[in-house]
């Protein structure tokens, strides 16, 4: 099959967590990156070799870490490179877009350097030698066709002339408007950890999430994570031990409200955005005891589980402990909390997936990670379960999380459970236990050094 | 809760056979109709499948409870939330 060029201009943010998420989104339309793709993953210009235009706007309805896509008709290291690769772009490519009948207007989009109006008009002059016929049309014009340029990435050293210059007709813009319209500040109903609007996406696009998809999340919270799922199209549920944030009540995480209101819970903020439908159940439960029934099986399972930092890791305990109250309900609070540790939680969570997620389903999750200790092998692993990806996001100097990303490969076998244990490659990491302790660790230093230093 | 939801649920109260958790009997606070047999052929029956998405997903049960066929213990379902926590001492 005949591939296509085309190119991707990329935001500038969350630059690891990119290429999983067009990697993941071609493949929902059976799609991959061909193996000669010059990618430098920090850069925001990726060309692409894809089948058709259809996948490329399939792609662009779904990516937020994309902004636009264009049809590459040239592109070189120096104007002259550009000019020449144009010229040899075949003419009845061309044709179509640049009718007598049609209009049409050229951008210029540089980036890491801003050029005067005067620059750009000489630039776009400079194309004269293509066969355009149409009109220009700067309001609407049919075809958009787009110059860029690439001077580099360090601020500090812009070169006079670009290093990479690309010529494309514009497709499709990205989603990168969901991060405005499902941000968590106009959400009716937040906690304290809920997830930004852009890396819920990010995750839903990890996951592969598709319409009419069924999503959980059990430890769902305020349903953050749930609402990008929804978007999509896909079906959601989700469950979490506590009892007031699944009934939305109790305290607020606002900062000038005290309580919660009466529109506060999962399914309200799914009716915020029109999702309602989208909405299956939210229930209270302790994810250490799975309560669905066995054949059961999720297309995604998406979740940031508690580190222990701002909220704690809580499960039912089994030896008498201290009961734990909750504030206003009569019900939820006959459990006992009894600490679950993090090791635990990562070792229920791929045992979990590899039992309830369908065959090439996906199971991607936030691991906390104290980065001083951190190698690739801590990440959990399970024998049914294939790592895809693992991008990292700073927290702090010394603490980051990571997105896991792992995809159901083989069937689930009872007698699978607990003999894997025994294989050295899947002993839990016990130091996750302490992540609370190392992160207040950094924290207690930076200010006994700050005392220390005002004392001078 | 929807149908749905309960019907991919099971009972985790320890001890019970295997399978002995399913299906969770509903309990509402009021009686309500339950829906036939499937049809043979339901597949291309527009009719009754209309039917079975109304009951599966438009049907909620709001206060009531889920019941477990094998132990008898009850999760009660309020303002449409199953609360599926075991006590300290059934743990």
């Amino acid at each position: 099959m005949a591939l296509r060029r085309y190119l991707l201009l990329l935001a500038q943010e969350h630059l690891e967590f990119r290429l999983p998420e067009i990697t993941s989104l071609l493949s929902l339309y059976g799609g991959q990156f061909s193996s000669e793709q010059e990618i430098r993953v920090n850069s925001p210009f990726w060309i692409l070799s894809i089948p058709s235009e259809e996948m490329a706007r399939g792609l662009m309805k779904r990516t937020v870490c994309a902004k636009s896509i264009f049809e590459l008709w040239g592109h070189g290291r120096s104007a002259g490179e550009l000019y020449e690769s144009l010229k040899n772009y075949p003419a009845d490519k061309m044709l179509p877009y640049l009718q007598s009948d049609s209009t049409y207007k050229i951008h210029i989009h540089t980036f890491n350097k801003t050029l005067t109006q005067a620059q750009k008009i000489k630039k776009i002059d400079a194309l004269e030698f293509l066969p355009f016929k149409g009109k220009v049309n700067l309001k609407t014009p049919e075809h958009i066709f787009w110059i860029l340029e690439d001077y580099g990435m360090n601020p500090n050293d812009v070169p006079e002339e670009p290093i990479h210059l690309y010529f494309g007709r514009w497709i499709a813009d990205g989603q990168r408007e969901l991060i405005e319209s499902y941000s968590v500040k106009k959400r009716h109903f937040i906690g304290n950890t809920s997830m930004d609007a852009c890396l819920s996406f990010i995750m839903a696009n990890h996951a592969r999430v598709k319409p009419n998809d069924i999503v959980y999340d059990p430890f769902v919270g305020t349903g953050g994570l749930l609402i990008s799922s929804a978007h999509f199209g896909a079906y959601v549920c989700g469950t979490d031990i506590d009892y007031n944030t699944i009934h939305g009540l109790g305290k607020a995480s606002r900062k000038n409200q005290k309580w919660r209101g009466p529109d506060e819970n999962i399914r309200a903020n799914l009716r915020q955005y029109g999702l309602e439908k989208y909405y299956l159940d939210a229930l209270v439960a302790d994810f250490s005891r799975p309560i669905w029934r066995k054949g059961m099986l999720f297309d995604a399972i998406i979740t940031d589980p508690p580190y222990g930092i701002r909220e704690a890791p809580r499960r039912m305990g089994s030896q008498k402990e201290t009961v734990k109250s909750a504030e206003k309900s009569t019900e939820s609070h006959f459990f006992v909390s009894s600490s679950y540790h993090l090791s635990d939680i990562f070792f229920d969570l791929l045992k979990f997936g590899a039992e309830y997620l369908v065959m090439g389903g996906r199971l991607v999750y936030w691991l906390p990670i104290y980065r001083p200790e951190y190698t690739e092998e801590i990440i959990p692993r399970h024998p049914c379960l294939k790592l895809i990806s693992n991008c990292e996001q700073m927290l702090s100097s010394h603490t980051s999380r990571r997105l896991i990303t792992m995809e159901k490969v083989k069937e689930f076998k009872d007698q699978d459970e607990n003999s894997y244990l025994l294989d050295g490659q899947y002993l839990p990491y016990r130091g996750h236990n302490s992540f609370r302790e190392k992160y207040f660790s950094g924290v207690t230093k930076r200010i006994a050094k700050e005392e220390k230093d005002n004392q001078k | 809760m929807k149908l749905l939801t309960h019907n991919l649920l099971s009972s985790h109260v320890p001890g019970l056979r295997p399978g002995g958790g399913f299906p969770l009997k509903i309990e509402l606070g009021h009686p309500s109709e339950l829906p036939p047999e499937p049809l043979p052929d339901y597949e291309a029956n527009e009719e009754f499948l209309r039917r079975l998405h109304h009951v599966l997903l438009e049907v909620e049960v709001l206060e009531g409870s889920l019941q477990c066929p094998d132990s008898g213990r009850r999760f009660p379902i309020s303002r449409g939330v199953p609360n599926m926590l075991l006590t300290e001492e059934e743990a």
